[in-house]
Formats: structure tokens, sequence, C-alpha cells
């Protein structure tokens, strides 16, 4: 008998609970698809390498997955209490009729046990099939095999996507039970009669409030774009975001008295059609509703930055994959010793050191070099007095009470000029001259050559190993000699052949390509590269672990193997980078997604329920106004507007909050770059009109049809 | 093709504002037909306050839901002026309905989120009449129905009577043709009913109101100057108040009521 009713209810209330349910087996969908991913993976031939980034990336969204089913717990605990609170009236005709409470929390219970199952079942399905289509975007991504299709359900994920949300709904029961033991029979049936009280705020008050939160809230995105340099440290960006949260309030808070006075005064518009209508209803529920559309605000803000934000990564990482990794490998060696070092060093581990990268191949016995082709060799040299705060010059004091957190200390890096050309010439940079005092700096992380060009613009003279230079440009070049995924080349010296001394070099390096036109033969070059990080490949070892070499006086001297593996190459190859950022940008593209689709559908969803248990409410008045004679047409305008306001006034906030938040992340993202910043931007716009306007259509047709009564 | 149909009556020219013509209102299926209208006609002129009397379930109310438009008859036709409601559809019934027609009811339907001047207001914004011109008119018909201190008020802050005499103010606002009133005083103490039936015949006597009244209840019915009875959706009776004044009418309904049978007199 319980069973029945509940089924009825649901029946009955199913225009209420269709939007709340949709939201629940989207969610239920896309917490199953981004938890199936590995499970999804399993079977492609991918190398180690990508198994590697896939396994982190599943561990992140896993991790990521506990954060969104608190959202998630939230929504539908706060929807459920807020559909539950629209039904005191019937409640309290059950209990009327000598219904016990406990019989009315049973049949709550049995109803969020039908939903949950409903939707979990529902969800799932969905799920799996969005999962299948999330199969072939991964692979397309890692570019693996997927001739062998398969259709995979992952039992792993569908047990913790049953486990989570069972969670959630086991939640919900408590709280209707509690909801229901405490409330009065007199309060369930006169839960309709509540006359709302129209207060007119203050104007003054309005208009104070709304000016001083308008400041704090310029000051707030102040702090956060042109007064970034002074956020030196995480904690620093916690007083931005709390007056943004209070400002965001304030300001919902004062326009809603606001925009009724203003309008009101314009009497032209005001007494036009259904206008004064509308706008009564707007702000009779934007009074009560300032907390929720605030909140919705900022979740929107969240969505849009983060969304722009790791799809604008993602774009950059692949776009910069050819511009960044030029070369097939570049390995650098560390040949110079410091002061420190020689105390503590032995005198083998010493001479290893200074081996130079082919000396330490040849040594080992793998040959390499004959499968590598364009190979470009340089040495970076060090002037222990040549320090970056050295190069600011006057500019040092003034620069360094405005970022306090640089190295000021570090000492620069510095290239001969004919070496830089070569790797310039193989990365496909700009190669440049000099003339004998002069000197020019390379650089490609965006705030240092702000830094630097300060310097440069007043043409800042160094002394290099003696030499006084003046530099050549007013201000850096971009160039870097290491190969890496971003942009963090934070500054080389490059100075004329004459003035590097080799006593001070301390680092070396070699590019080249592979002597290989297929991907498989540039694999196999590859591992032969990386085979020097192995032992067993090392073919001359003596069996006391000794290894002969060669010098290049003609002397033969004897290294341990120990000493030797202290001091290998550091190999970085465009294979790996490219696997790396393929992976980092696939995390950052999931992330991205899973998170602002979750954000969106629970603010959707939100402002969906709201707005539909408001037309529900609003049937009487509507029915009213269609007595005064108002056509189908005023009416349906009207309504609109009514919920067109309401879904864009929280947007229009959160969109501007977003120029300031994206202007953020542009300097935190940095290193990455943002390069496609406008496509990401234009793809966040795409997935919020689809998601965010398919809620808000969803919510004006059904409250069409609920307006439309008889 | 109907035309207005006039008749001399002394030196005053009658014009008809409302033909009923053999209305017929059937609900349910052919099994069970409850016949809530059964060929009932009548006329209305201008300037005439028409109370419709009958028991609950009489069909009165089904009556001016008919009028009104808000239902639709299943056969018979209804006129309003030379126009016949009956065949309008869609936008045309709205424009109709807002032109012609002023609503009261017995709960006074006035949307509670505008003050008093705005609900008075809306009827006329509805018809896009300019904001400028809004304001006298409120000004104006709000002194006509003594609410002009309570313009400012939300429903929730006035009284039973003030509300229904927003409405009312509202009803006419719009100069309808005929203003469609269901049991205004249903939900009044007798003192505001009183004093509502009073506007009700100053705005029927001295501004020319075409009044047509549903209601139960004989005291009220004996404001107007003409009551018809029905019984279960079929004319039973009509008296006209002539030369009488209100009590002697008032009388004169009390005995038709006790002839109808006795039901509807347990409202007095």
């Amino acid at each position: 008998m319980l069973f029945k009713l509940s089924l009825k209810n649901i029946r009955k209330s199913f225009r209420d609970y269709t939007v709340y349910f949709f939201t629940l087996v989207v969610g239920v969908a896309v917490f199953y698809v981004f938890n199936a991913i590995e499970s999804q993976t399993v079977m492609m031939e991918v190398t180690a390498n990508t198994r590697e980034i896939i396994r982190l990336m599943t561990e992140a969204l896993s991790s990521i997955s506990v954060f969104v089913s608190f959202v998630l717990g939230f929504l539908i605990v706060y929807a459920s209490q807020f559909l539950i609170k629209r039904r005191n009236k019937e409640f309290g005709i059950y209990l009327t009729l000598g219904m016990g409470k406990r019989k009315i929390s049973m049949i709550l219970f049995l109803e969020t046990l039908l939903i949950g199952i409903v939707s979990l079942v529902a969800g799932l399905f969905v799920g799996a099939g969005l999962s299948q289509l999330m199969s072939a975007f991964v692979a397309n991504m890692f570019e693996a095999d997927m001739t062998e299709y398969k259709f995979i359900f992952s039992t792993d994920a569908c047990l913790k996507t049953i486990l989570y949300f069972s969670v959630m709904y086991i939640v919900v029961m408590v709280f209707n039970t509690i909801n229901i033991s405490r409330c009065r029979l007199i309060e369930l049936l006169q839960a309709e009669r509540r006359s709302e009280k129209q207060k007119l705020k203050n104007p003054w008050l309005c208009v104070l409030i709304f000016i001083a939160a308008s400041a704090v809230l310029g000051y707030a995105y102040y702090m956060v774009t042109a007064g970034f340099g002074k956020l030196d440290t995480v904690d620093k960006i916690v007083p931005p975001i709390c007056m943004g949260i209070v400002s965001t309030f304030l300001i919902f808070w004062s326009l809603s008295g606001l925009l009724l006075r203003i309008v009101m005064s314009l009497k032209g518009i005001y007494y036009r059609g259904l206008n004064s209508f509308t706008l009564r209803q707007i702000s009779s529920k934007i009074n009560t509703q300032v907390v929720s559309i605030s909140i919705i605000c900022l979740m929107l803000f969240v969505t849009i930055c983060t969304l722009s934000a790791c799809l604008s990564v993602r774009n950059t990482l692949t776009m910069q994959l050819d511009e960044m990794a030029a070369a097939d490998v570049e390995m650098t060696k560390h040949v110079g010793i410091t002061d420190i070092e020689k105390e503590t060093m032995s005198e083998s581990a010493m001479a290893v050191y200074g081996l130079s990268i082919k000396e330490i191949y040849e040594a080992v016995g793998i040959d390499l070099f004959s499968s590598l082709t364009d190979v470009v060799e340089g040495h970076i040299y060090m002037d222990a007095q040549l320090t970056f705060g050295a190069t600011l010059g006057d500019l040092l004091e003034s620069i360094q009470s405005q970022y306090t957190f640089l190295g000021y200390d570090t000492v620069e890096d510095i290239v001969a000029l004919s070496e830089y050309n070569a790797a310039a010439a193989v990365f496909g940079n700009e190669t440049f001259t000099l003339a004998e005092d002069e000197y020019l700096i390379v650089a490609d992380f965006q705030s240092m050559v702000n830094i630097r060009n300060l310097t440069l613009q007043q043409g800042q003279e160094l002394t290099v190993f003696g030499h006084l230079l003046k530099p050549k440009y007013a201000e850096c070049k971009t160039g870097w000699l290491e190969m890496s995924g971003s942009h963090v080349n934070a500054g080389i010296i490059v100075v004329p052949d004459a003035v590097v001394q080799d006593g001070f070099c301390w680092k070396e390096f070699l590019l080249a390509n592979y002597a290989a036109d297929k991907k498989e033969e540039k694999r196999e070059i590859e591992e032969q590269v990386q085979g020097i990080w192995h032992q067993n490949n090392w073919h001359n070892v003596s069996a006391d672990g000794m290894v002969n070499i060669t010098m290049a006086d003609g002397s033969v001297q004897q290294f341990s193997v120990e000493d030797l593996n202290s001091s290998l190459p550091i190999i970085d190859t465009r294979i790996d980078i490219s696997e790396a950022m393929v992976g980092m940008g696939g995390l950052m593209a999931f992330i991205g997604l899973y998170l602002g689709v979750i954000f969106l559908i629970s603010s959707a969803a939100l402002l969906a329920l709201k707005e539909l248990s408001e037309s529900a409410d609003n049937k009487e008045r509507y029915h009213m106004l269609r007595k005064l004679g108002a056509d189908e047409s005023m009416l349906n305008r009207a309504l609109f507007r009514q919920i067109g306001i309401f879904f864009l006034a929280p947007l229009l906030l959160a969109a501007v909050h977003s120029v300031f938040g994206i202007l953020f992340s542009i300097h935190v993202l940095e290193v990455f770059g943002t390069v496609g910043l406008a496509k990401s931007i234009a793809t966040t716009v795409l997935i919020l009109a689809a998601i965010y306007g398919g809620y808000f259509l969803l919510t004006y047709f059904s409250s069409k049809n609920i307006i439309r009564g008889r | 093709m109907l035309k207005y149909i006039k008749i001399k009556k002394g030196n005053k020219l009658m014009e008809t504002i409302l033909k009923i013509d053999g209305i017929e209102k059937f609900y349910g299926s052919k099994s069970s037909l409850t016949k809530a209208l059964n060929d009932i006609s009548f006329t209305v002129d201008r300037g005439e306050f028409v109370a419709i009397m009958g028991a609950s379930g009489s069909g009165k109310t089904t009556l001016l839901n008919c009028i009104s438009t808000i239902d639709r008859v299943t056969s018979g036709h209804i006129w309003v002026g030379d126009v016949d409601i009956t065949k309008l559809k869609g936008n045309d019934l709205n424009k109709f309905r807002r032109e012609q027609l002023g609503f009261i009811f017995q709960d006074f339907n006035l949307l509670d989120t505008l003050t008093a001047y705005e609900n008075i207001a809306l009827a006329l914004s509805i018809q896009n009449v300019p904001a400028s011109a809004i304001d006298a008119k409120v000004d104006s018909v709000a002194l006509e129905l003594g609410v002009e201190d309570e313009l400012n008020k939300y429903p929730y802050q006035m009284s039973g009577g003030q509300k229904q005499r927003v409405a009312c103010a509202r009803a006419i606002i719009t100069e309808p043709k005929l203003v469609l009133a269901d049991e205004p005083t249903g939900a009044l103490d007798s003192k505001s009913a009183k004093l509502l039936l009073d506007r009700f015949r100053y705005l029927n006597g001295k501004l020319g109101t075409t009044i047509l009244m549903v209601t139960h209840d004989s005291f009220t019915a004996s404001y107007a100057t003409r009551v018809i009875f029905i019984k279960d959706g079929k004319l039973f009776n009509e008296i006209r108040r002539g030369s009488d004044n209100r009590k002697q009418f008032f009388e004169k309904i009390i005995d038709v009521v006790t002839l109808l049978g006795g039901d509807v007199s347990d409202a007095l």
C-alpha cells in the first residue's frame, strides 16, 4: 500500500521531479564515465610511458570524484529537501487521516529508494554508452590502436558509482526522516497560506551597499590581475576570493532592491503590458533567493574559469609540441664541479664528471652516434660574479621589493653565440650576431621577460668574465636551450665566443635527430638512447664492476660503475615530451570537463527546480491574468522574461568575474602558455550554452506547460 | 445577421448588451450525462443590473463561465454586442475578454505581489494603454470606489471589503460593456458586503455600468434591478424590481426562493 502510494506520488509530482531526475541521471552517468577511464583503456596498446600517464590520470580523476560527490551530494540533499517542502500539505492530509509520522517517513524512504534505483540504473546505462565514446576519445588522444574495438563495462566504476550515490541517497533519507519527525500538523496544513510580505529595501542603503560592494569587487579584481606580483604565496589569494564572495552576495542583495525601484520610476516601461507583474514576481523572489543566486553565480564562475583554463592548457600543450620539442633528443650533463662538490666528492667521481656525453656513451659501449644526425653540441658557462641580482643593476632594489620571492643570488647561465645559434637553428628559433662588446638575453618565461626587459631598456651593462658588455637589444629575445613542454626559460645570457672561458663551463648539451623516418625505427633508436640508464645494456663492464675508458690524451682510466651512474646525462626526447604533454593535456581536459559539467548541471538544476516550483505556485496568478484578457503570447513573454532574468543574472556577474578569473589564470598558467585561450573560451561558451541553455529551455517549456492550466 | 435589438421604453433607447440564445452545457459521457445548462435564453440591456440566483450546483457559475468565455458551451449562442462569442478563438477571445468584460471574483483574485494601484493599472497596461494615461484613470476610479487611500497597499494589508472594491475598480477601469461578478460578497462580512453593493448600485445608476452578478444570497440579489432564477440548469423564474424599494424587492425574492425549494434560503 505504502509502495503504491509512493509510486503514485512520484508519478503525480513528475513535473517537479523531471529536472531533478534528469540531473541525477546525468550526474550518475558523468561520474561513471570519468571513473571508468582506466578500465576503458586497459585493452589499448600503448607505451609504458602512456600507461603510466593514464594511471596518474585515473588517480587524479578518482580523487576529484570525491570532491564531485560532495557537490552532487549537496545538490541531491538540497533538491530533495526542496521538493519535500512543496508537499507539506500532502503530508498534513496524511497526518489528519491518522497516518503516523513513521509511515510518512516510510513513504518518503520508498520514494527516495525508487528514484535512487531508477536514476542509478538509467545513469549507468547512459554512462556505459558514453564511456565507449570516451575510450575512442582517449585512444585518439594517445594515438592508440583502436582496431580491436570491444564494448567494455567497468564493474569497478559501476560499483564505485553505486556506492557513492547510495551514500548520498541514505543522507537524503536521514534528512527526510528528521524533517518529518520535527514538523507540526498545523504548519503542514497552512504551509501554502503564508502570505509573503513585500518589503521594499531602503533605496539609499541599496545604492550605498551596491557602490561599496562594487568597490570591494573592483579591488579584488585589481589584486588578482594588476596586483598579481604581490600574490607571492598561496594564502594571499584567500582575501580577494573572500572579497569576491561577499561582494557577489551584496551586489545581488542591493540590485534586487534597486532593480524594482529603477524600473518602477520608468513608468513608461513599468506599466507596459505585464512588465509590472513580471518585475514584482522577480523582486519578490530575488529577496529570498539572493543566497542561492550568489552560490549559483560563483559556481558558474568556477565552471567557466576551470573549463577554459584547463582546455587552454591542453590546447597549448598540443599546439606547442612542434615548437618546443623540435629535436628528437637532447642530452645535458654537468661537467663543471663547484667548490663545495670538490670537497665531498671522491677523485674518481670527479673524473667521471669531467667526461663528455660522447665519452660516456663510448665508455659503456653503446654505439649511439651512428644513428644520430644533425648533432649539435654546446656548453653553458657560469661566472660566479654574475648573479641574477647583478644583471638587474640599479633596479635591483625596486624589483626586489615588488617580487620578493625570486632567487636573486642564482648564477646566470652564459652561452657562446656560435653554439647558441647552432642550437637555435635546430629549434627553428631566431639566430643572432653580436659585436665584440655586446650581449643579448634569450628567455620565454613571460614574467621574467618582463622583469629583464626593464633593465635591458635601461641599457644595463654586464661584466662577463672580465669583459664589459652592453645589451644589443632593449628586450629579451625568444629562445631556449632546453627542450620542455612549456615555456620555462627564465633567461640565458648569450655572449660573443671570445668572452667565454673554458674553465668555467659547467654543463654540456647535445641536440640531435634520429636517423630514421619511420615511427618504429625512431622508437628503436630511442630505446638505445635511453638504454644508458640501464646497466645491463653496458657492454664492457669487467667482472669486478669497473669500466675502462680511453681518455682524450690516449691514456686508459678505470671507473667504477657506481661513479658512472652518478653522472649519466639527462635525456629529454621528443617522444617523451610529447607523451607527457598529451597526457598532461588530456588530464587537464578531463578535469576541466568533469568539474565543469558537474558544476554546471548542479547550478542549472538548482535554478531550474526553483523556477519550476515557482511556476507551479504562480499558476493561479497566470490564470487570473488570462481572465483579465492577457494573450497567451503576453503570458509566455512574461514567463520567458521572468525565468530568463533568473538564469541570466548569475550568469552575467559570473561572466564579469570570469574575465578577471581568466586574466588571473593567464598569470598562473604562464609556464604552460595560453596560446589557445580564445579557442578554449569559445569551447567553454559552447558547453555552457548547451548545458545551461538546455536547462533554461527545459525550465521554460515545462513552466509553459504548468501555467497552461486547464 | 443579428443587429442591435432596440426597444423603445419611454423615451430611453434600450440596447441589448448580452443575448443568450438557447445555450446548453453538458458534462460527462453519453452514459452518464450531466446537463449543467439546459436550454437557457435571456437578454440583458445596457445599464441593467442583473442578478442570477440559484442553489449550489444549479449551473449559475457554469453560466457565468460560459459568458466570460472561460468555458465553452455545448450548443447555443451568446452574443455580446453584435459578436457571437461562442465563435471566437485564441487571441480573439483574449482580446474580447480584455476589451469588453470586467471580472469580479468571490476571492478577489488580486495579484498579491502588486500594490492596489498596480493591480488596477494592470488591467489597462494589458490593453497597452500608455503609462501617461494610466495615472489619472486609476485615481478617478479609485475615488469612485472609495479606495483612494489604499492605492499603495498590498493585498495582505487590506481588509476583504477593500480588496473587493479594488478588484471592482480593476474590473471597471477599462470601461467594459459588461461587468461579471461571481459571488462578489461571498467572502465579505455583512458591513463590507453592503458597502460593496452600494458601490455596485452607484456604478450602475450613475455611470450606467451593466452588471451581471451571480449569487445565492437574496440580500445581495435585492440590490439588482432584475433577478433571474435558475434551477437544475434551467430558467426557473425572473422578477423585475420595477418601482419597488429594495426591501419590497427582497421580500419578493424570498418568495421565489421559497418556491424554488428552500435550499437557497439556507443561505440567508
